[in-house]
C-alpha cells in the first residue's frame, strides 16, 4: 500500500516536472512548477521531514510561484515576447550532459550516506543541553549555528543585489506597485488580502513559537509572513516602503544584527555562538523571533523587485 | 473494522466522489464560468468530506480544530481566485466580442 503510494507519488512528481519543462505556455508551466512544488513537499512529508515539507511547499512553490507569475506580467508589461524558440542541438545535448552528469554524482553523494550515520544518537544526546525538542531547530541554531547565521546574510545580501539593479533616477523610492489594476479584481483582492495580513501574522508568530518544539521555525515563519504581506500588496490593502526607510531597513537586519549579536556575545564569555547553560531556549526563540520578522519582509521585497519610477501595478 | 473506521471510509468515499465530479466538470464543461462553478462548488464539498474523515480518524479535538482552519482557508482561497478568475473571463468576452 505505502509503496504504491510512493511510486504514484514519483510518477507525478516526474510527470509534472516533464510537463513544466516542455510546456510552451510561460503561465501553464509555471501552474505546473507549482503543482510540482507541492507533490515535492508531499515527498518529504512520507519520508518524515515535515520542517523541508514546510519549506518546500511555502518558498519552492509558494514564493517562487508568485515570483514567476509576477515575471511573467512585468515582462509582458515592457512589451517582451515571452517565448522560446527551439534550442540548437548542442546545446540541448551539452544540456542533457550537464544535468546527467550533476544528477548522477548526486545520487552517488545521497546514496553513500549510510541510513545510520551515527549522527542522530549524538545529536538526541545533546538535545536536553538545549531545552528545545526540535532537533532541526537544535541543529539550525545550536549546534550548526554558523550555518544559519551565514545564511540569513545570505538572504539580505540577495536583497542588496536586486535594489542595486535599481535605476539611478529610482533610488530610494519604493518598488513598482503590486496592487491589481483592475477595480473589480482589486475589490477580491483587498478583502482577501485585508483578511489574510493578520491572520498570516498569527500563523507565523504560531509557526516560530512551534519550531522549539515540532515542525516550523523561522524560515517557514517568515515566508507565511511574506505571503501575507504579498496578498495585501496586490490587494492594495498594504503600500510597500520606500527602500530609505529607517523601519523597513531596521526590520530587515534585525534576524542577522540580534545572531551576530548573541553570537558575539557567546565569544566574550568563551566561545562564538555558544549560549550560556540554561539560556539557549530563550536566546534560540530570540533570534527565531527576529529571523522570521527579517526573512518575511526580505522574501517580500525579494519578490517586489527593485525600486522603480513607474507607479504601474499588475 | 470499527464503527469510527466505516465512518472514515465513507467520508474518505464521498469526498472522492465530489472531487471526481469537480474534474470530470472542469473537463467536460464549455466555458469558464462553469467550469469554475463545478470546481469552485464540487471540489470544496469534497475537501470538506476529506477533512472530516482526517479529523474523525484522529479523534482528538484541537487537531480537528486546526483541521477545520485549514478546510476554511481552502475555501476562502478557492473562492477568492474563483472571483479573480470569473471577472478577468468575462471582462476577455465583453472585450471580445
Amino acid at each position: 500500500m505505502t509503496s504504491a503510494f510512493e511510486l504514484i507519488l514519483c510518477l507525478m512528481i516526474l510527470g509534472t516536472a516533464c510537463v513544466a519543462l516542455f510546456m510552451r505556455d510561460f503561465l501553464a508551466a509555471v501552474a505546473f512548477f507549482v503543482v510540482f512544488g507541492n507533490l515535492m513537499g508531499l515527498a518529504w512529508l512520507t519520508l518524515g521531514a515535515v520542517n523541508v515539507a514546510l519549506a518546500e511547499i511555502a518558498i519552492g512553490a509558494g514564493v517562487t510561484g508568485v515570483l514567476l507569475v509576477l515575471s511573467r506580467s512585468r515582462l509582458l508589461a515592457l512589451g517582451e515576447e515571452i517565448s522560446c524558440g527551439p534550442a540548437k542541438p548542442w546545446l540541448r545535448l551539452g544540456a542533457a550532459a550537464a544535468c546527467s552528469v550533476f544528477t548522477a554524482v548526486l545520487a552517488a553523494a545521497v546514496l553513500s550516506i549510510a541510513p545510520d550515520d551515527g549522527l542522530a544518537p549524538v545529536i538526541d544526546g545533546l538535545m536536553p543541553l538545549i531545552g528545545v525538542e526540535n532537533p532541526v531547530t537544535g541543529v539550525l541554531l545550536a549546534f550548526r549555528a554558523y550555518d544559519t547565521l551565514l545564511e540569513s546574510f545570505v538572504l539580505l545580501g540577495a536583497l542588496v543585489a536586486i535594489w542595486s539593479l535599481a535605476a539611478p533616477a529610482a533610488w530610494p523610492r519604493a518598488p513598482a506597485a503590486l496592487r491589481m489594476t483592475d477595480p473589480a479584481a482589486l475589490n477580491v483582492a483587498g478583502s482577501f488580502g485585508r483578511l489574510l495580513l493578520p491572520v498570516a501574522l498569527v500563523m507565523a508568530a504560531y509557526l516560530v513559537w512551534v519550531g522549539s518544539d515540532d515542525p516550523g521555525g523561522a524560515f517557514q515563519g517568515g515566508t507565511v509572513l511574506a505571503g501575507g504581506f504579498l496578498f495585501a500588496a496586490m490587494g492594495g490593502a498594504i503600500g510597500l516602503p520606500r527602500s530609505d526607510n529607517s523601519a523597513l531597513r531596521w526590520s530587515l537586519v534585525a534576524g542577522p544584527l540580534v545572531f551576530l549579536a548573541i553570537g558575539l556575545a557567546g565569544a566574550a564569555l568563551g566561545r562564538f555562538l555558544a549560549y550560556p547553560e540554561g539560556t539557549a531556549k530563550a536566546l534560540i526563540v530570540t533570534i527565531e523571533y527576529s529571523l522570521a520578522l527579517s526573512i518575511g519582509v526580505t522574501l517580500a521585497l525579494l519578490v517586489a523587485g527593485p525600486p522603480a519610477t513607474t507607479e504601474t501595478g499588475l | 473494522m470499527t464503527w469510527t473506521d466505516l465512518a472514515v471510509r465513507l467520508l474518505l468515499f464521498l469526498g472522492l466522489f465530489f472531487y471526481a465530479a469537480g474534474t470530470i466538470g472542469l473537463l467536460r464543461f464549455p466555458d469558464a464560468a462553469s467550469r469554475l462553478h463545478a470546481l469552485t462548488k464540487a471540489d470544496n464539498v469534497g475537501l470538506g468530506f476529506v477533512a472530516l474523515a482526517a479529523a474523525l480518524q484522529w479523534g482528538s479535538v484541537a487537531v480537528a480544530a486546526k483541521i477545520a482552519a485549514v478546510w476554511l482557508f481552502a475555501i476562502l482561497a478557492a473562492g477568492t481566485s474563483a472571483q479573480l478568475m470569473a471577472r478577468m473571463a468575462k471582462q476577455e468576452d465583453r472585450d471580445g466580442s
